[in-house]
């Protein structure tokens, strides 16, 4: 099939940035939506241009490092899949398709289709661990036996990649999904209560510091979020951190 | 003539670990406030490395490519982790994976390391259940097995399809706690482009901000090379696109011996590639072949029905179907190590058996398994008639419990539903079981330089089994170099700061800005991806599942010419002095360009066939065993470990000749 690319350009972080469009041919239908632009990029790069800079790494939906708004959904137009994921048989002949960057006061962007999530990392630094040291001297694995429910729901939640698409996808720009899977994960878990009261103030705090929005529950982020972590998640969180206010000091 | 020194403590191998330990030279924790180390890569094993070094209280630096630790290739590993835990009662225990490991790696590893790797592994499992991991767990509420192939016990943890993932991120949590500290300085997007050695001893590395395109130069007392696999060598492969041999390949520049390049693996379930513009080939994990069955048809004339889209392969009989495995391998069938089921893969399918167009792919089929399942689960439920589809949608459950990550991406890439039509799938370039030579320290021939994790060459021989990397990784990272170390940094405690002010890191840093200039500069007509696909198909070709002594000779001359036309026809476009994705692939291209060469040259040495290294000049030519893969113990049981001279055909050989005490060496037999 042969595509326009409406395609966002930026050289750095302080140039203004602009859409510019770019034609390709020849795009197999099993083609990667990356692979897509892989093709593009051959194509630029002949011709002494330079590519467009957009994350990638794992190409197969867990590594969390692609993003990419594309016609107006983070990851485009598929369900439960990341960009890397997207094949073009979503496409047809002679469409127009808009790429442009994840855009959110916290993830500025750094080149092209590059934006900086470094935001999320500080969440995880305030809290999203378990105080335990790697010395090896730990209990035997099955001396706490955890329910199956709880493990396979803890499991849920703790599959989010980190990706961003909930951010990029809320007219608020909010991270409570991203925030509210990692701190269910250890809530549903043992092993994370001791310090389940610190771990959900620092993180919603830090989440508030890095400027993300605040939740109106709309809805949005569960509906584009490639791992399908669910709102409940979020209510959770929310009990969580209700709780940990009211019995702080 | 070598001056390999293996370093492992005398002793019965059981109690080597212990003793060395009692033994070794410790860093008081005052002290270890004093001390650097730079930890280059975040996957499982750097990233349990780090986080684990600075617990104890040493200053770590860590580096990573990607925008976040937790984006290391580690986080795609799907089917598990193994650990001598024996939750089973199935008579697992230390010695067995041990045995297991060394018999799988087809004798070609060290004794001593595995068998450490066996007594840490069960401590992997507690640990990370302390950290949260949340791996898969049985209604009892203890956690649950599955079974991997090469072995005859049940002592995989897993997580879903998604163990990798899980894994890493205790790591990365691990790391966090670190960082909200202050004991881990994270350097995310940074590529190590050098290391820096003072008087003999590795002191600092090199290393180019990917946002700014600054050069930076960081001093510690050690370096630990954590940076994976090699695996893109052959441009299609599992790996991340991002995956490199860099920062290995600059240490062996630099004295670090490099150890059995040609071993590769080749795993046997990935998906088909599908045309020329593909740019990486995706891994259906290793854990479905305990429910998967392994076929192509028997007859020819199905072959060429299917691949006209006459037939559908649900609709071949029972008696028309050819279990591969299951007929050459009684014993182990479809769980034969990962090189046996590759090379019986590539058997059928260079025979003509293959089932696609291209001819290279065969069958990993569910169709049994759901019905077994269905049936199961229709018992448990007291249906006595139920249909044959209420069976199949029971099984069909089960079958998603398990696999249903799996399945989905199976889907999204082929648009085949699994579940109702078997999987398509074939060989390809997954793990590499060479790397970076190391002792029994994990400590390289540079003073000072460590590498861990699937960089260094240790514990897998010629070949991996499956769910041993990431029980590899961490048990370096979080187990053994954590001590090991230390007896190193023990003389260290008076050195005081490395300064970066030095004629070492001068000069170092200048090389590093010629070779970026000069690629930059040269404003050639051809593109990186050019030159790199073009090694992948020599590489793949003939250093690929099966090699000769021609394909060999004639691989190492084309890369050669390859390397020569890199050099004066790359064009790489953009600055230097900002985010330049296209410099960061032609600078790990042209590493890749000498290594392929060294591996090429490698496997030209190597005249037996072991593990994933197949000699067509090296088979069993009679008995039970005709046309099975034939090893050479009498000359070939040593480790090749290449030394940098210049040029990749000129690198020197040193032998570590490989000693087995505590296990005969047999014959790999899977019948
Ligand atoms: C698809 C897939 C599935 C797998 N499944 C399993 C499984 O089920 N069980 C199992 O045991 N094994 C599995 N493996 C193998 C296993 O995942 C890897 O061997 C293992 O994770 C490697 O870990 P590592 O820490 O050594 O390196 P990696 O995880 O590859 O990490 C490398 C790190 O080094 C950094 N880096 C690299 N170069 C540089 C540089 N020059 N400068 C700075 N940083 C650099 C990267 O940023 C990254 O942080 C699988 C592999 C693949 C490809
Ligand atoms: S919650 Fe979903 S959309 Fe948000 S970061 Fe995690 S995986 Fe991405
Ligand atoms: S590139 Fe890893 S999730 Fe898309």
């Amino acid at each position: 099939m042969d595509l326009v690319l409406k395609i966002w350009r930026q050289k750095d972080a302080e140039d203004k940035g602009k859409m510019v469009a770019y034609n390709v041919t020849d795009i197999s239908e099993h083609m990667s939506f990356l692979e897509m632009l892989d093709v593009l990029n051959e194509q630029l790069v002949s011709s002494g241009e330079e590519p467009v800079a957009f994350d990638h790494d794992c190409r197969e939906g867990i590594c969390g490092m692609c993003s990419l708004y594309i016609n107006g959904e983070a990851h485009g137009p598929d369900r439960g899949v990341t960009t890397c994921q997207l094949h073009m048989r979503m496409f047809n002949d002679g469409d127009t398709i808009f790429i442009e960057p994840f855009r959110a006061k916290a993830f500025p962007v750094i080149k092209d289709l590059v934006v900086d999530r470094s935001a999320f990392d500080r969440i995880q630094q305030a809290g999203g661990y378990i105080s335990v040291n790697t010395s090896g001297n730990t209990q035997d694995a099955n001396a706490i036996p955890i329910p199956k429910p709880d493990a396979d729901e803890a499991m849920d939640a703790a599959t989010c990649i980190g990706c961003g698409a909930c951010v990029a996808t809320c007219k608020n720009s909010s991270a409570m999904l991203f925030v509210g899977a990692k701190v269910s994960q250890y809530a549903l878990l043992p092993q994370g209560k001791v310090e389940a009261k610190d771990r959900v103030m620092n993180m919603v705090n830090q989440m508030d510091k890095e400027g993300f929005g605040n939740c109106t529950n709309t809805g949005a982020c569960e509906v584009e979020c490639p791992k399908g972590i669910s709102l409940t998640t979020i209510a959770r969180m929310n009990r969580e951190y209700l709780s940990a206010s009211v019995t702080e000091d | 003539m070598s001056k390999l020194d293996s370093k492992i403590p005398k002793g019965p191998i059981k109690d080597k670990w212990t003793t060395y330990k009692d033994k070794i030279d410790l860093v008081n924790p005052a002290n270890k406030r004093h001390i650097d180390v730079i930890v280059v890569g975040t996957g499982l094993a750097g990233g349990s490395a780090a986080a684990t070094l600075a617990e104890l209280g040493y200053n770590v630096k860590a580096f990573c490519y990607q925008d976040s630790p937790r984006r290391a290739h580690s986080i795609a590993a799907q089917g598990g982790i193994n650990a001598a835990k024996n939750y089973q009662g199935d008579g697992d225990s230390v010695y067995r994976l041990f045995y297991d490991t060394v018999k799988g790696g087809d004798y070609r590893s060290r004794e001593a390391n595995v068998h450490r790797l066996a007594e840490v592994s069960t401590n992997i499992i507690d640990q990370c259940v302390a950290q949260g991991v949340p791996f898969a767990r049985e209604y009892g509420g203890l956690l649950d097995n599955r079974s991997f192939g090469g072995v005859l016990v049940s002592r995989t943890f897993y997580a879903k399809g998604q163990t990798g993932q899980q894994l890493l991120l205790g790591a990365y949590s691990a790391m966090n706690r670190q960082i909200a500290r202050g004991k881990i300085e994270m350097f995310n997007r940074h590529e190590m482009l050098d290391v820096v050695l003072v008087d003999g001893k590795a002191r600092g590395i090199i290393a180019r901000n990917l946002v700014t395109g600054e050069i930076e130069r960081h001093s510690a007392h050690a370096v630990v090379i954590a940076s994976g696999g090699y695996g893109n060598v052959y441009f299609l492969s599992t790996n991340a696109m991002g995956s490199n041999v860099t920062a290995s390949w600059k240490i062996h520049k630099k004295g670090a011996y490099f150890a059995n390049p040609c071993y590769t693996q080749i795993h046997p379930t990935c998906i088909p590639r599908s045309g020329d513009y593909q740019s990486k080939l995706t891994l259906m994990s290793e854990s479905l072949r305990n429910d998967g069955r392994i076929w192509v048809p028997k007859n020819m004339d199905d072959v060429q029905a299917i691949r006209s889209g006459k037939l559908k392969p649900t609709e071949i009989t029972e008696e028309n179907r050819d279990y591969y495995l299951e007929r050459r391998y009684p014993a182990f069938g479809n769980l034969v190590p990962r090189d046996v089921a590759s090379r019986a893969a590539k058997e059928r399918c260079d025979a003509g058996y293959g089932v696609n167009e291209t001819g290279e792919a065969v069958y990993l089929d569910f169709g049994a398994a759901i019905e077994r399942y269905g049936s199961e689960q229709a018992k448990l439920k007291g249906l006595v008639n139920a249909s044959k589809e209420e069976i199949t949608s029971l099984g069909e459950k089960v079958v998603e419990a398990k696999y249903g990550n799996l399945f989905q991406m199976y889907e999204k890439i082929v648009a085949e539903n699994p579940y109702k039509t078997p999987m398509m799938i074939y060989p390809a370039t997954h793990y590499t079981m060479g790397g970076v030579w190391v002792d029994y320290n994990l400590m390289t021939t540079i003073p000072g330089c460590y590498a861990i994790g699937e960089a260094n060459f240790s514990d897998h021989g010629a070949n991996r089994l499956g769910a041993s990397a990431l029980m590899q990784g961490l048990a370096d990272g979080y187990f053994v170099l954590p001590y090991t170390i230390g007896d190193y940094l023990s003389d260290d405690i008076r050195t005081g700061k490395i300064p970066t002010d030095t004629p070492e890191f001068e000069e170092a840093e200048k090389n590093v800005t010629d070779r970026i200039n000069q690629l930059v500069n040269n404003k050639g007509t051809k593109t990186v991806d050019y030159f790199h696909k073009r090694l992948g198909k020599v590489m793949w070709d003939k250093v690929g599942m099966s090699r000769n002594t021609k394909g060999l000779e004639e691989a190492i001359e084309e890369i050669q010419s390859i390397r020569a036309e890199f050099w004066s026809d790359v064009l790489v476009p953009g600055r230097a002095d900002g985010m330049n994705t296209e410099l960061e692939k032609a600078g790990r291209v042209a590493d890749f360009l000498e290594l392929g060469e060294l591996f090429a040259k490698d496997a030209l040495d190597r005249n037996e066939s072991c593990g994933g290294h197949f000699r067509e000049e090296s088979v069993e030519l009679d008995g039970e065993q005709k046309g099975e893969a034939k090893r050479d113990d009498k000359n070939y049981a040593y480790v090749s470990a290449w030394e940098y001279t210049g040029e990749p055909k000129d690198a020197i050989l040193h032998k570590e000749e490989l000693e087995f005490k505590d296990i005969e060496l047999k014959q790999r037999s899977y019948k």
